[in-house]
């Protein structure tokens, strides 16, 4: 018998006045019952609407089924077919617009908790999988992936699975990309990132961290050195600032700066060298994600009024609703239809203040939303001692300044065709790095898609 | 992991350091830097390219004691391993067509001063070092950089080797000598650039500076080592660290690389303090 509850299996968090001054995950997961349970809400549909609404179309109907039969294991195993990051994706996928959006229980009463359930596998896996990988067959061809976030690890890991003999290269001293730098432990452990790092290594990947390619190595000398072909998975790293008057007075951050100093240098333990500033009160101007990672990073450090400064509506912010909530519960004061003009320092050129103005939406700009417009008259100052820009970041040029033959668009994204297929021959590129700042899932999707090009790229010149 | 060959005392707060770094030393330039972290815990901290082998593969360092990392590497002995090590990063030093060149090293800036004096020799233009230390303790490099000078001043302030006063006095006595250069290039405190500069500008001659910002990730991300640049923000990790000394804001620099200042100073006295433990 189907479980026909109209709701979901609520998930067991911290409680938000507990959380809101520690790093720990916010979100606790199901247990083994909860989790049987919420299976139980899936139908089977016959036509899968919510695989069709996974960018790497993991057989959702499939792998419940397995949790109904209390086969963890094999339910995992079935992800694994189609993702190589679940414990990443169950946690981190916006699914309210993807597979939980298609779900026919979520026409009257809310969709099968798809995300939850496959974090519940993931996390059930690594708990409890005591073999190791299975190491592919080795094909003979060599593939060099650049970048260890989550198009590039994708990538790598599908190529694997063929496989191929896959390098992949990261700038960083960590691989994972903006699962490292730029999500917080609270919402993703970094510990979980690791684990999915170290089993595409135990797969055959070689994992190359302190590589700049642009710098250290570039893309011709990839090729040089016998990659036949090389997907470019590089992000959009690049901040954007306001260029308004102050910005560049001590207390005021970049989004990426801030996360990076928090998340990827564990700025906040004790321990760590990496300095960052303590704050009483902070603005975080964006209605992001990021946003919303850095506001309630702020929080954690021990700020007593943390907000979130936005141009448009609370209706208009492009974060995801849960994010949104979560960062309510615990606290953050949301400053909506605000914009700054100026950031406002002391004689030693800390930031004391940012001076805001009002704004109230117009009519829909070339994009469909409402274009905000300034209040006349309406300026006054928040009383904060540090700012985060979180507006927005576009690709780093290092790459495509050094390579020839590489076309961008004016954005400075990489062009490339439906498979990842750049103008330059053997070059692929997917993620952030061509569509701009977009979703863990989309860049894990293309990742997926040029692997699949990739193979059949090399296997053609043959 | 990145093992250090050579460990060279250069003075008691200076010290040299060879790495081996293949990928880096292929393609490492003068006027680029490496980011290091020394162990699991450490920050990233920028270190200029002070000389590099391509065919030994090795990346030389040099680096001044100044607080908790810079403390920590120094600990460090021969045989042993840093972190993470990664570049050659920014822009190198622009050295084409240059025929005259004053190059001003200040204190431990000689270290990155040093590889563009000796490129622009090995280019066949003339070079006048003027380099300048505290006192006779704190000199480092004066063989080197005379090897590679057509004229040399060394300058301290307490007049204890080489003659008495300021870099700027020196080059300000060769400029009005007669010496027209093409360029000077100023590296050390940004203290002694800014005065370089504003002394540069005075005679109408084109001056490059390279700046020292804080900085994380070294290759853009971040904007922690941002600086105004002819009114401009720019990135000094990837549009610089050598900028046009007469459209850089020395002030604001200035006082940004005092943001942390407390935070690092806590921490060179814990780090002090565990080595002295050790030592007991």
């Amino acid at each position: 018998m189907p479980n026909m509850s109209l709701k979901k299996n609520e998930m067991p968090v911290q409680d938000p006045n507990v959380r809101n001054k520690n790093f720990k995950e916010v979100a606790l997961g199901y247990t083994e019952e909860q989790a049987v349970d919420e299976a139980n809400r899936c139908l089977h549909c016959p036509k899968k609407p919510c695989q069709s609404g996974c960018p790497v179309s993991i057989n959702i109907p499939e792998f419940i089924a397995k949790i109904k039969e209390r086969d963890f294991e094999g339910a995992y195993q079935v992800i694994h077919q189609s993702s190589s990051l679940p414990a990443v994706c169950g946690r981190v996928c916006p699914q309210e617009t993807q597979c939980e959006s298609k779900c026919v229980r979520g026409i009257k009463g809310e969709p099968v908790a798809i995300g939850r359930l496959e974090r519940f596998v993931a996390d059930w896996h690594n708990a409890h999988a005591t073999e190791a990988p299975v190491v592919p067959t080795p094909n003979g061809h060599k593939v060099a992936i650049i970048g260890a976030g989550p198009s590039g690890l994708t990538c790598a890991g599908d190529l694997a699975k063929m496989g191929y003999d896959v390098t992949v290269f990261e700038a960083l001293h960590l691989a994972g990309g903006v699962l490292v730098y730029g999500i917080p432990e609270f919402r993703l452990p970094k510990s979980i990132v690791q684990h999915e790092v170290d089993n595409l290594i135990a797969m055959g990947v070689k994992v190359n961290t302190n590589v700049v390619v642009g710098r250290t190595i570039e893309v011709d000398e990839l090729f040089e050195q016998g990659f036949e072909a090389i997907f470019i998975g590089s992000g959009a790293g690049l901040p954007r600032f306001m260029n308004i008057p102050g910005e560049n007075f001590k207390g005021v951050y970049s989004a990426n700066e801030f996360l990076t100093r928090v998340n990827l240098m564990k700025a906040y333990k004790p321990e760590s060298d990496t300095p960052i500033k303590k704050n009483t009160s902070v603005a975080v101007v964006g209605g992001g994600n990021v946003a919303m990672d850095a506001a309630r990073c702020a929080k954690r450090l021990g700020a007593e009024n943390v907000y979130i400064v936005y141009r448009r509506g609370l209706e208009e912010m492009p974060a995801r609703k849960e994010e949104v909530e979560h960062a309510m519960e615990e606290g953050i004061i949301f400053k909506t239809l605000n914009n700054p003009v100026e950031i406002l320092g002391n004689e030693h050129k800390f930031v004391t203040g940012m001076k805001c103005v009002e704004m109230e939406l117009g009519e829909p700009d070339a994009s469909g939303r409402r274009r905000p417009v300034e209040k006349p008259d309406s300026e006054f100052v928040l009383d904060v001692d540090c700012v985060v820009m979180s507006i927005g970041t576009s690709p780093n040029p290092l790459i495509r300044n050094t390579t020839k033959g590489l076309d961008t668009n004016k954005h400075g994204c990489f062009i490339a065709d439906e498979n990842g297929q750049t103008s330059r021959e053997g070059v692929f590129a997917g993620g952030d790095a061509v569509t701009g700042a977009a979703t863990v899932i989309l860049a894990m999707g293309a990742g997926k898609t040029a692997a699949k090009a990739m193979d059949e790229y090399i296997k053609s010149k043959k | 992991m990145y093992k250090i060959l050579t460990k060279k005392i250069l003075n008691p707060t200076v010290t040299l350091m060879e790495v081996d770094a293949p990928m880096i030393a292929k393609k490492a330039e003068p006027g680029q830097f490496i980011i290091l972290r020394v162990d699991a815990e450490g920050e990233r901290i920028p270190l200029t390219i002070a000389d590099f082998d391509r065919e030994k593969g090795t990346v030389t360092i040099i680096f001044q004691i100044v607080g908790a990392t810079t403390e920590k590497l120094n600990h460090l002995e021969e045989g042993e391993f840093i972190h993470d090590f990664v570049g050659p990063l920014g822009v190198p030093s622009h050295t084409d067509g240059l025929k005259k060149v004053a190059v001003v090293g200040g204190g431990v800036g000689c270290a990155i001063a040093y590889p563009i004096a000796k490129k622009l020799h090995h280019l066949g233009a003339e070079v006048h070092s003027i380099v300048g230390f505290r006192n006779k303790d704190l000199v480092i490099l004066e063989d080197e950089f005379r090897a590679v000078s057509d004229v040399m001043k060394l300058m301290t302030d307490d007049g204890s080797h080489g003659e008495k006063g300021l870099v700027t006095n020196a080059l300000e006595e060769l400029i009005k000598a007669g010496n027209q250069y093409d360029e000077v290039i100023a590296i050390g405190p940004l203290v002694m650039m800014k005065f370089v500069c504003k002394l540069t500008k005075e005679y109408g001659i084109k001056t490059v500076v390279s700046m020292n910002p804080i900085m994380i990730d070294g290759t853009g991300m971040c904007g922690g080592c941002r600086l105004t640049v002819g009114g401009e923000t720019k990135f000094a990790c990837v549009d610089g660290p050598d900028f046009d000394g007469h459209l850089v804001d020395f002030d604001e620099a200035m006082e940004r690389g005092t943001m942390y200042k407390e935070f690092e100073t806590r921490k060179r006295e814990e780090v002090c303090n565990l080595y002295k433990k050790e030592v007991k």
